[in-house]
């Protein structure tokens, strides 16, 4: 998922899966041991708890953001603040357990009325509406607009380019195109709607994760009358407690007031306590901190915590440890090794054994940029195992004489000479690579930094096929974020043979390993959460020991938790702070 | 006279499809020569995770696969007599001229510089206005009392104005005066229709702080105009006939030194309107500035050509008002029909 930044606007975005994080986070993170009882919690305790908690309703809740959304639009977005802050005006089927702590990331029904229903090969998924929801003109919502919001944010004939596209990957449908013909739903039967308030999935290979798909802001309802293509996100008909207050100004400003013909009553994720919401669009990051720490504005709505002059100002000032916030921002910082350049298993196994795990975690930040990596998954995901580490040496410096023994093992005993691609925006990504470069140094592997920006670093340079192999890109720093908080949501875009791409290719290292791939598909396969976590436990393994990944470091974000903001807690399914929790007591 | 500006008119044009022209060489024809695909450039406009076929509905809407002589005609066509857009079902109308649609923030062009004009336009004159009569008026005071205290004290300033970039004394600004000491409030641009104090009070800082770079280059031109015009014979006679110093120094010798002056002045209002880049960045002014950095950095082809020509426009304009200005300072000046 995308953490957001400027995207489009070079920083930042981690995509909700994708890559992006590494930019934005130029924040690191404050020191972990910081105390303080200062301000209106105590350091970190919104990472575990409700901080300021409070029924107080009313007032304008006020957020700001320097780059634009990708767009207002639920169906024709892919940033993670946009999944969470959407929420407000596109209520979604399910929704992620509105509190703190271990069970976050468990789902609950949103418009559902009820969990869904799998068949027993989990091909087919049965969800039943509530009855009683109603869209901001106070008309009913009925399964049929469920099925079409879906139907259009995937099946457009590739208009919409921002959201992700799991439903057009899992359902069991032919082409299709919602904007020709008469009929935008005549021919589109994988998704069935036997009653106004009944809708089945008909899916093409089994997907036990389903459920954690119609969590995302494509199952909000859009009827299909008011639907302008991409025009639409000028105002979306709010399913939600509020709507569109005037027009969205792209750029500028959205404006957000109750929706009236909203019941609190069928809403079991939204406390809607302010009566106004409102985003400040185009505010430098620099200035956000600012009026964020003066209590101008409530919330930084990127949600990838404060800028780098802030946080270096933050971290030391003891008065405002209080107000603090220091989570994990989900994310894992990485080294992909490419095996269609560097082929041979232990050539890469050489690098990941020569590697100078200490440095490239300095390189990250150290103490305040997270804690150092060795395995894929990242701590909060089911199935991580941290303490695992497959190549192990003293104080994480490199096993040299390991890596020699390998680099004679693939035949290059004398090292080789390689590139490692990077985001030029990124200082970290480019500290990581300098720190690895000289660390594959010492057993003479020869690797030359080459900088690409970061807007086109997927779609050109480290994630394009042919400019990978015709320059001889051996390995690419990268980041990553789930696009829900599952082994799968989160490296199965990463790691699966079927995810590579000739463009835009996220396995960047190509990986396409049977095995790793047939766990794949068995966990899909599997309906126990405990026992997918201990296949995702396997792949992970399994990826280290193929050495496609080198994980760097689980990084860390830094939050300023404004005083006056109320329910304030960090939501790692969004890796931010619950933005439906939230309200202002302006005391 | 009427001939005189329809010939300036007809340049300005020329220069404007000359322009247009090289704007879109730059952005549309390089990419191709350093080898970008059709389908790299659509992936510019697609999202981080871009399907095959949003490239190709990318490809095919933005006719990126035409001949480049092709898209340009096409460009010049819908500027000059429109366009037609299909969203969804819809299809929507771009009346000429049309700058085209930002596939970026799914949303036409020209109303979206429209829409941020005001905000280029208020800071633009607002600054020009104290930047022209402060840089003037301290220009003439330094040259009617040169070497005095006041002088090397004014001349001493402007020197740090020419030389401190706007995101030093505006960041400068931003942190005391707003932030510490709460003077001025938060800037968020307010229309001057909707409240003109307030649309003042959040102007004023901006406006204080781009013209203090431009009052000092005015203050400094100001002077040594002065300095020279002041030693000119028909200042002496003018003394002689016995003038008073006052009469000598507004009427005879500030009317000449305007020329160059306002020369400056309608280049850099040219400059400012087509985007105060780095004003409206610090000051988060949502301007047609911010709106050009932004489509810059996310390589938004139709908001660059757009922003450009929306530039050059502003700077031809001014440049025509300028020299029908010239007669009205300088009775020597005539224009030649």
């Amino acid at each position: 998922m995308r953490g957001s930044s400027l995207r489009k606007r070079t920083y930042g975005f981690v995509a909700l899966g994708a890559a992006a994080s590494i930019l934005l986070s130029a924040c690191g993170g404050g020191s972990t041991d910081a105390g303080g009882d200062s301000g209106s919690g105590t350091f970190d305790a919104g990472s575990t708890e409700v901080v300021n908690s409070s029924d107080k309703a009313g007032g304008t809740l006020k957020y700001a953001i320097e780059a634009d959304f990708d767009s207002t639009d639920p169906g024709n977005t892919y940033y993670a603040f946009n999944w969470n802050f959407s929420r407000y005006y596109a209520r979604t089927l399910l929704a992620f357990n509105p509190e703190p702590g271990e069970h976050a990331t468990e789902l609950i029904p949103d418009m559902a009325a009820g969990m869904p229903e799998p068949n027993d090969d989990f091909t087919e998924w049965t969800v039943k509406i509530q009855e009683g929801l109603k869209y901001e003109d106070g008309t009913e919502i009925t399964a049929q607009d469920i099925e079409y919001g879906i139907a259009r944010s995937n099946f457009n004939g590739g208009v919409f380019t921002e959201g992700p596209q799991y439903f057009k990957s899992h359902l069991d449908q032919d082409d299709h195109n919602v904007y020709e013909g008469s009929d935008p739903l005549a021919g589109f039967d994988s998704i069935e709607t036997p009653d106004d308030h009944t809708l089945v999935f008909h899916l093409n290979n089994s997907f036990s994760e389903f459920p954690n798909v119609l969590t995302q802001p494509q199952t909000a309802p859009v009827p299909i009358e008011a639907d302008r293509g991409e025009l639409y996100q000028e105002h979306v008909v709010s399913s939600g407690p509020y709507k569109f207050d005037g027009d969205y100004e792209p750029g500028v400003k959205l404006h957000l007031e109750r929706n009236e013909h909203w019941d609190p009553a069928t809403d079991p994720i939204r406390a809607a306590l302010p009566d106004r919401v409102e985003v400040a669009i185009g505010v430098s990051q620099d200035e956000i901190d600012e009026r964020l720490v003066n209590g101008d504005i409530d919330v930084d709505l990127r949600g990838s915590g404060v800028g780098p002059a802030m946080n270096a100002r933050l971290i030391d000032d003891d008065s405002v440890q209080g107000n603090l916030d220091n989570p994990y921002s989900g994310a894992l910082r990485y080294v992909n090794l490419h095996t269609p350049i560097i082929e041979n298993v232990a050539c890469r196994q050489a690098i990941m054994y020569a590697a100078d795990r200490d440095s490239m975690w300095r390189a990250w930040g150290g103490e305040s940029g997270g804690d150092i990596a060795t395995n894929l998954l990242p701590p909060a995901i089911p199935g991580s195992n941290p303490e695992s580490d497959l190549y192990p040496s003293e104080d994480n410096k490199g096993d040299l004489d390991a890596a020699k023994e390998k680099l004679e093992e693939c035949g290059q005993a004398d090292g080789f000479a390689t590139n490692i691609a990077v985001r030029v925006e990124s200082e970290k990504d480019v500290q990581t690579a300098e720190s690895l470069q000289e660390s594959l140094a010492r057993v003479g592997i020869e690797a030359e930094i080459k900088s690409f920006p970061a807007a086109d670093f997927f779609g050109q340079y480290a994630g394009s096929q042919d400019y990978v192999r015709e320059n001889d890109i051996g390995m690419s720093v990268s980041g990553w974020g789930p696009d829900w908080p599952t082994g799968y949501g989160f490296a199965s875009k990463i790691t699966h043979g079927e995810a590579i791409m000739e463009t835009g290719n996220f396995n960047t290292s190509e990986l396409d390993d049977p095995e790793v791939n047939g766990l794949w598909d068995k966990a899909l396969e599997t309906e126990d959460p405990t026992e997918r976590a201990s296949i995702y436990e396997q792949i992970d393994t399994l990826v280290m020991e193929q050495a496609a990944i080198m994980p760097v470091v689980f990084d860390k974000v830094l939050f300023y938790r404004s005083e006056e903001l109320t329910n304030v807690y960090y939501q790692p399914a969004y890796m931010m702070y619950d933005f439906m929790a939230l309200g202002v007591d302006r005391g | 006279m009427l001939n005189y500006i329809l010939r300036r008119l007809g340049a300005g044009l020329l220069l404007l499809a000359v322009v247009t022209a090289v704007t879109f060489w730059i952005f549309y024809v390089l990419p191709r020569w350093a080898g970008v695909t059709p389908q790299g450039m659509a992936a510019m406009y697609v999202g981080k995770a871009p399907t095959p076929e949003a490239l190709a509905a990318t490809v095919e809407r933005l006719g990126l696969d035409e001949p480049v002589a092709v898209q340009f005609v096409e460009f010049v066509r819908s500027l000059l007599f429109g366009q037609e857009f299909t969203f969804g079902r819809e299809t929507v109308e771009c009346a000429a001229p049309c700058l085209g649609y930002s596939f970026t923030t799914n949303s036409p062009v020209l109303p979206q510089l429209l829409d941020r004009l005001p905000v280029t336009l208020s800071l633009g004159f607002g600054a020009a206005v104290i930047w022209v009569i402060g840089g003037v008026a301290v220009g003439v005071l330094s040259a009617v009392k040169k070497g005095s205290f006041f002088d090397r004290l004014a001349m001493g300033t402007a020197l740090v104005g020419v030389s401190l970039p706007i995101y030093f004394t505006g960041l400068l600004a931003l942190a005391f005066l707003v932030h510490e000491w709460e003077l001025f409030p938060i800037s968020r641009y307010v229309p001057f229709t909707e409240n003109p104090v307030a649309w003042f009070q959040v102007m004023f800082l901006p406006w204080v702080t781009l013209a203090f770079l431009h009052a000092a280059q005015y203050a400094r031109q100001t002077r040594a105009g002065m300095l020279e015009v002041l030693g000119e014979d028909y200042i002496r006679t003018a003394r002689a006939k016995g003038l008073s110093e006052r009469r000598v120094i507004f009427k005879h010798a500030l009317r000449p030194t305007l020329t160059p002056i306002v020369t400056i002045l309608g280049l850099d209002i040219g400059l400012v309107l087509g985007g105060a880049i780095l004003t409206e960045t610090v000051f988060s002014l949502n301007g047609v500035g911010a709106y050009a950095i932004d489509s810059i950095v996310s390589k938004d082809l139709p908001v660059i050509l757009g922003v450009t020509l929306m530039g050059a426009i502003f700077i031809v304009i001014c440049n025509l008002v300028v020299d029908l200005l010239y007669p009205v300072l300088d009775p020597r000046v005539r224009i030649a029909g």
